[in-house]
């Protein structure tokens, strides 16, 4: 037997100054879910991440909201009963109760994965290192300051604000 | 898959360089392959590391960071002190198992 070179993998500089920057715009629990999985994904990887919480996407980091994300599928012609093809008919959608059956469905299978609610989410992200953002523009609409958001959401700041820090990151727009 | 020496003993790993055997793993070929990624192994770093093993020798794969913090009990803000910038993975290294497969 050969004992070939030896081989270590390959974990990047310490000092990779890689940054992503992720817009949530979204409030629809489903919807939630991609920004946040991105973002502990790439933190996991080193790179420098920031999120900045827009329009619907406000009620990610608004105390009073954060816990009650929802999910309907009027609307998505994608969605399947769970574990087949079948479609319930577009009509049916709006019926009373819907959207609370299929929120509670989601609920379940992300749960099932071992995968956190959002809040939960948002602080293991924070731990690892995530920075919190939000949109001044969404801030005066909804009338909300940050007494009312998350206390690790780091500011609310303008659009202009956000592009500028974010200066050479790669961007995502959710 | 090659075979390399690590701390006197021949190891089979992956093309990246993880460990491909369970059973080839040992607390000196550990302490190896954090010197080689610069990490400084503590108590606490062995008490992750142990986590890991035994975690997998029960589920068959290797705890995310999510699991290291929920059922591990180590929060991710220490895992990213002790193992830098990407703790999932250099924990899985040192500890002798596959990359993790979860997303979170």
């Amino acid at each position: 037997m050969t004992t070939s070179p030896s081989i270590v993998p390959n974990f990047g500089s310490d000092s990779s100054d890689r940054k992503l920057a992720i817009i949530c715009s979204k409030g629809n629990l489903d919807m939630a879910y991609p920004g946040l999985i991105l973002a502990n994904a790439a933190l996991g990887e080193g790179v420098d991440t920031m999120i900045f919480f827009t329009f619907w996407g406000f009620d990610m980091i608004t105390k009073s909201r954060m816990n009650d994300l929802q999910f309907s599928p009027a609307g998505n012609t994608a969605m399947h009963l769970p574990g087949s093809d079948m479609h319930i008919p577009q009509s049916m959608m709006p019926a009373p109760g819907m959207t609370a059956i299929a929120t509670k469905m989601l609920k379940k299978q992300i749960a099932d994965l071992d995968v956190p609610e959002v809040p939960d989410f948002l602080d293991q992200i924070v731990a690892a290192g995530g920075h919190l953002w939000a949109c001044r523009m969404s801030a005066d609409m909804n009338k909300l300051t940050m007494d009312e958001l998350r206390d690790d959401v780091e500011g609310i700041i303008s659009a202009s604000d956000f592009i500028e820090m974010t200066e050479g990151a790669q961007l995502l727009f959710i | 898959m090659p075979v390399i020496e690590i701390a006197g003993k021949q190891i089979n790993v992956n093309e990246e360089g993880f460990l491909t055997k369970y059973e080839e793993w040992d607390e000196e070929v550990a302490k190896t392959l954090a010197m080689q990624i610069e990490v400084e192994m503590t108590p606490k770093h062995w008490e992750i590391i142990k986590f890991l093993r035994e975690d997998f020798k029960v589920q068959g794969e290797t705890a995310t960071s999510r699991r290291v913090q929920t059922v591990g009990g180590v929060p991710v803000k220490e895992q990213f002190e002790l193992f830098p910038k990407k703790p999932a993975k250099k924990m899985a290294y040192i500890a002798g198992l596959p990359k993790p497969k979860g997303c979170v």
